[in-house]
């Protein structure tokens, strides 16, 4: 042969890559369904199949694997929350989050860069160090900065009193930082893969049979599907479903907005929240800029938000670091997050026999991960709450015994 | 960015309003014979529907005023806004 034909190759295409999990047959009965493969679905499932050998398990996803908030979200990771139920179940899963790439046996990008927290006022001084001394009290890594120290710690910091919103202090959690969420999503599903767990991507449930007060099972757009235990995990999909099942919860679903800037040079090794200014940042490892702050305003199923809190954001951060001003934003999102009415997360039985609930994580869902699915999935497996999910009952709607997590929340939403 | 449709003052940036949450919600009519559960109910339980939804919104860079409006809250598309204490439009279809 003559021609382009016979030209000799420059490059042979690489062999079709692995798949790190089976296409399952879907099954007729499982003894657990997990709806929601995102990352705490899937952390679920794991932790169902690793610590109780429960592996007869379906997690069920409407759109993709770590497709939802799990592929939307800025990655964060910290634990220094205010009360004790929060320090308790945070710090659970930074523990796991420490030995997790290990664990799991994939690699997580997990990086330990710290996070601070900036105060701006005297009042913001005042609450960031009761925070602090709670954290503290709790044995959880906290530190408090001058203004000097945090600078330090991030020379691009503006700290001149010269400025609107001056930097007046700081909490550091050095054991703090950020992950790969991709990354953690596909170990997770490939280690509960490898013990037998079923990953069935587009099957969307469109109700739950309840009888006798007693799960029985799904209806999907892949036919019914029996289980002797069903655990939502759908985070701002929540109310859909237990409106499926037949009561109501205390949550809203809002849109949570986040962006990147282009791929810029390393100038920013450890993540900074402010809740005055209003704007957390961090540089994820290729070199983008990674910014997130409060919700949309206003109940939505959307995945968008309005511009202009974009610009709010961005208007804070070149307020903290001058030299972002020329960085060129490149994309933004918005997920949909499930807030309760303290900002705690709802985990626990529910009104119905045999199915779980697991959310309200709201806009802080990432960091807890490991230690949600690790809970829940010991939840699921003795029908009882985990001893670190006890306060996190619906009951506490009723009784009062609110988890209030607004204000020692990195920001407010 | 939303373009709310005042019923005083006409359309205007989402910007100048702020939300309010699910429309007639009223407070309870007897209160001292309330249970601890329909004090749940009414403090912290509201509907989170996906698709149309009544809400209240507030003027608070223009009159200043509460209105109740129907919007879908899968599309962002909205139905007729309506001032306080005046009959509900029917749900859009």
């Amino acid at each position: 042969m003559s021609g382009p034909l016979t030209r000799r190759r420059t490059a042979e295409l690489p062999e079709h890559p692995d798949f790190l999990w089976r296409k399952p047959e879907l099954k007729k009965a499982y003894d657990v369904i997990i709806i929601g493969a995102g990352g705490h679905g899937l952390a679920t499932a794991y932790y169902l199949a690793k610590n109780f050998g429960i592996t007869n398990v379906a997690v069920l996803e409407k759109g993709w694997l770590a497709g939802g908030n799990m592929a939307r979200n800025t990655t964060i990771i910290r634990s220094n929350y205010l009360w004790d139920e929060s320090a308790g179940i945070y710090e659970h899963s930074l523990k796991l989050w420490e030995n997790l790439e290990e664990e799991v046996g994939y690699e997580m990008f997990f990086s330990q860069r710290g996070v601070m927290t900036l105060a701006h006022s005297v009042g913001d001084v005042r609450s960031k160090q009761r925070n602090f001394y709670a954290n503290k009290v709790n044995g959880i890594d906290t530190e408090w900065l001058t203004p000097e120290e945090a600078k330090k710690i991030a020379p691009i910091l503006n700290i001149s009193d010269k400025i609107r919103y001056p930097i007046m202090g700081a909490t550091y959690q050095a054991r703090g930082g950020i992950a790969k969420h991709d990354w953690v999503a596909w170990g997770y599903a490939k280690a509960a893969d490898d013990m037998g767990v079923d990953l069935i991507q587009g099957c969307e449930v469109t109700g739950i049979k309840v009888e006798k007060g007693k799960v029985q099972g799904v209806e999907t757009n892949l036919g019914f599907i029996a289980a002797n235990k069903v655990a939502l995990a759908a985070a701002g999909h929540t109310s859909t479903l237990t409106q499926m099942a037949g009561f109501r919860v205390p949550l809203q679903s809002r849109t949570l907005q986040a962006l990147v800037s282009e791929l810029l040079e390393q100038v920013l090794d450890t993540v900074i929240m402010s809740g005055a200014v209003h704007v957390y940042v961090s540089q994820a490892h290729k070199g983008e800029l990674v910014m997130g702050a409060g919700t949309d305003a206003f109940n939505s199923y959307t995945q968008r938000g309005g511009f202009h809190v974009i610009e709010h954001q961005l208007a804070a951060a070149c307020e903290l670091f001058p030299i972002f001003s020329r960085a060129h934003l490149l994309r933004t999102w918005g997920g949909i997050v499930d807030i309760a009415p303290d900002a705690s997360p709802i985990l626990g039985l529910t009104p119905v026999e045999n199915l779980f609930i697991n959310s309200g994580w709201g806009t802080g869902g990432f960091k807890a991960t490991p230690g949600s699915g690790w809970v829940y999935a010991d939840t699921i497996a003795n029908n009882r709450p985990h001893e670190l999910a006890k306060n996190y009952s619906l009951k506490r709607f009723t009784t009062g015994h609110l988890i209030d997590e607004h204000g020692a929340a990195g920001v407010a939403h | 960015m939303l373009s709310i449709d005042c019923p005083w003052c006409g359309a205007r940036d989402e910007t100048e309003f702020h939300y309010g949450s699910q429309a007639h919600v009223s407070y309870p009519e007897n209160p001292d014979q309330l249970s601890d559960e329909a004090w749940a109910e009414y403090i912290f339980y509201r509907d989170n529907p996906k698709g149309w939804y009544q809400e209240r919104w507030v003027h608070t860079a223009g009159c200043r005023r509460w209105f109740n409006l129907w919007r879908n809250t899968a599309t962002h598309q909205f139905g007729p806004s309506y001032k306080p204490f005046t009959q509900a439009p029917e749900r859009p279809q």
